[in-house]
């Protein structure tokens, strides 16, 4: 296993109390493979990966619990420096909004570069060429005569290709996407996911991509994990998801949501709002909003059972969910 | 502007000129049937831009809408769909009277009301209103909730006498499902989805007959979606509206549209019924948009052609000739260079009795499938989710007045 997160609990200290964002989370994902994390906002995919890649903040987080291993060594054990080799090296991150996340007074190839001046120690010369080599591995034209530009200077698709190049530079085993395409039109972002599905395929890296979109992550995951209020409520492969969800929140979602292929009468609407992390529901966080929900559902927190060998549900009435299609 | 003609004063449907047999073919007649509510007829906005201070030059402009024609009919929703740049969101604008055209009408019941003003203005605006996209910063923080429905009143208090409005208010919080009680309550007590019934009550409060929904929920999240989406279809129905359902979502649009319009670059590329759109387009562009949207199925995958356009939307202060997608377009010839295409019934299809006969600018249309069919998908080995079939969304689905009602408010 690449890495393995194992019972990770993170919590925030704010005025009003402690809010609980990650509550026991448990995931891994090979080389080569593609974990799809799919959850609203609230639910603790980020700050999952943002504690994965060592950037979480701190305070007010804190990182309460739990392993997270990577290539078999406790990253929580490192101390700062050793975790800043693996970062960017051996582990590299790509965000949402690729304008906010770019440096704005460097051009793009000076920021390229640099990767390959502070882990590589190449000259400024050398460092260069790289960065050309790179902005045109993501198929940015006329590479050689905009590594000069700066960010403003590229479209929204374009930037979030310099974000990709950038992940990329160290060639790492593992790559962690938090929403990259969401803030891309869809024609755009289905240049860019082609893209970075077929890097994915090329240097055969792990590949984590945090979503809330249900039609992305059927377009490329392998497996799927989804959260609700800092939980993991389901995991399966891609398909068996899809065609029989074993928790009812994942069931909801998919039923909510209108296709392309389909002119829906009235949508299905999981009743209720995401829970509060201040006041997450005792028992199982979803009994408030779920159809299922009986007396044990308010008291127990349901373990994450075993449906079969590849698939998780953290549900007492997993069974029924399955079977009540 | 259209390129031949059609201007502001041709009062015929934009095809009709165009093409005399195209006429009686209806296809600028609304289906849902009626007078039309709302022309919309060679829409231009065009912001310039200058050079110098003092003296002012003006070297070009943001074609931002440029040449826009449709009809909403009554109890109709008219879904408009783009990439962000298209100018969808301007037309919103200028329909709502926030941002003057620079060219065209628009005819609310036969009257152009771009040249209005005063009294008949008003009257008119009462009878158009807006849903904004943003719940967050679309509500005054320092207003209470009764306030940011109630203002409205203060503009017409014609339509509700200064001592029945606090009435007429819960009426409007009991509608869209939230708690009559809430009404002294701030923004910010609410949740998104809550705040953005807030904005929806505020658009239903003088009782119009136009909602200009401009991105209403693109910024929810997926389980709260749904229940927004519920509850505009329960409004039209109710209230009777004609909606104008602009967002960037195409499956949401599919859900909730009549008909639907496809604009790129400032223009509207084709524009028909849902099923015309989605099952028969024609234009390239809607193909590719089609194409490009991802399917909550994973069994698609294999199936799906995608058409994945290269490079980006060109700037609209700098047009290309002729069609304004050749430049990314895999059909583009000489011919695109030089031509503007008319949004028109293409000629292939003229005779033809199929739904690809629909308006669509392109000179080389032809039909092609990109959604995947439901039938291809029951294919032996093909494989869709059930839980998506059977089909207790109706009646037995949870009523979406119920869901805010609780309205648990967070934090």
């Amino acid at each position: 296993m690449l890495l393995e997160v194992r019972d990770l609990h993170v919590e925030f200290h704010t005025r009003d109390g402690v809010a609980k964002a990650v509550n026991g989370v448990n995931y891994s994902v090979a080389e080569g493979e593609t974990l799809a994390v799919l959850g609203e906002s609230g639910s603790g995919k980020s700050v999952t990966a943002q504690a994965v890649m060592g950037i979480l903040d701190t305070p007010p987080g804190r990182i309460s619990g739990g392993e997270i291993l990577f290539q078999g060594h406790d990253l929580l054990k490192l101390k700062p420096e050793q975790r800043r080799r693996i970062r960017g090296q051996e582990m590299a991150m790509i965000f949402q909004d690729a304008l906010s996340s770019l440096n704005p007074v460097l051009s793009v190839g000076e920021q390229l570069g640099e990767m390959f001046v502070v882990h590589r120690g190449m000259s400024r010369g050398d460092a260069k060429a790289k960065a050309i080599e790179l902005m045109d591995r993501v198929r940015i034209p006329a590479a050689r005569e905009r590594v000069g530009n700066f960010p403003h200077q590229f479209s929204g698709g374009m930037r979030q290709r310099i974000m990709i190049a950038m992940a990329l530079a160290l060639e790492p085993d593992l790559i962690i996407a938090d929403e990259p395409t969401t803030a891309l039109d869809v024609t755009v972002q289905a240049q860019v996911m082609e893209l970075l599905a077929e890097l994915q395929r090329e240097l055969n890296m792990g590949l984590i991509l945090i979503t809330h979109d249900l039609g992305v992550v059927a377009d490329v995951a392998d497996r799927i994990a989804v959260m609700y209020a800092g939980r993991i409520v389901e995991t399966a492969p891609v398909h068996e998801i899809y065609e029989a969800p074993a928790h009812p929140y994942t069931k909801g979602l998919l039923r909510s949501i209108p296709r392309l292929d389909q002119k829906g009468q009235e949508l299905y609407a999981i009743k209720g709002l995401p829970p509060n992390l201040l006041h997450i529901p005792p028992g199982c966080a979803f009994h408030p909003r779920c159809p299922m929900a009986q007396a044990v559902c308010r008291t127990d927190v349901p373990p994450l059972h075993t449906v079969d060998e590849e698939r998780r549900s953290a549900c007492h009435f997993w069974k029924e969910t399955l079977d009540a299609r | 502007m259209r390129a031949e003609g059609a201007g502001p004063e041709d009062t015929g449907g934009a095809g009709s000129t165009l093409l005399p047999e195209a006429g009686e073919a209806g296809r600028t007649a609304p289906h849902a049937g009626g007078e039309p509510i709302l022309e919309v007829r060679g829409l231009v906005k065009h912001y310039p831009l200058t050079r110098g201070i003092l003296f002012k030059k003006q070297i070009g402009a943001v074609k931002a809408v440029d040449g826009v024609d449709f009809d909403l009919a009554a109890g109709e929703t008219l879904g408009i769909v783009g990439e962000s740049g298209c100018g969808k969101s301007t037309v919103a604008r200028m329909l709502v009277h926030l941002e003057p055209p620079t060219g065209g009408v628009i005819r609310y019941k036969g009257e152009d009301v771009t040249k209005l003003s005063g009294r008949a203005l008003k009257a008119v605006r009462r009878n158009i209103q807006m849903v904004f996209q943003d719940p967050y910063t679309s509500l005054n923080p320092r207003m209470t909730v009764g306030d940011i429905i109630g203002e409205p009143y203060e503009i017409h208090p014609e339509v509700a006498p200064k001592g029945s409005r606090r009435q007429k208010v819960q009426d409007l919080l009991d509608v869209v499902g939230l708690n009559p009680e809430y009404i002294n309550r701030y923004p910010h007590q609410f949740s998104g989805g809550q705040r953005q019934r807030i904005g929806i009550a505020r658009g239903l409060a003088l009782n119009p007959e136009i909602i200009v929904a401009d991105e209403p929920v693109s910024a929810l999240d997926v389980s709260v979606q749904a229940q927004v989406v519920n509850l505009l279809d329960r409004l039209q129905t109710e209230f009777d509206l004609s909606f104008l359902f602009i967002a960037h979502d195409l499956s949401i649009v599919r859900h909730i549209s009549d008909r639907v319009g496809v604009m790129y670059l400032g223009r509207i590329v084709e524009i028909g019924t849902d099923e015309e759109i989605y099952d028969h387009p024609t234009h390239p562009y809607t193909q590719a948009l089609l194409s490009a949207v991802p399917v909550p199925d994973p069994t698609a995958r294999e199936h799906r052609e995608r058409i994945i356009l290269h490079g980006d939307v060109p700037s609209p202060a700098n047009i290309p000739s002729g069609c304004r997608f050749r430049t990314r377009c895999w059909k583009a010839q000489e011919r695109c260079e030089l031509e503007v295409p008319l949004l028109a019934v293409p000629a292939v299809f003229r005779e033809a009795d199929t739904p690809a006969r629909h308006d669509s600018a392109c000179h080389f249309a032809e039909e092609k499938q990109v959604v995947p069919q439901e039938d291809l998908r029951e294919q032996p080995g093909a494989r869709r989710p059930p839980a998506l079939r059977e089909e207790d969304g109706g009646p037995g689905g949870p009523e979406p007045g119920a869901t805010g009602g609780p309205g648990d408010k967070q934090g």
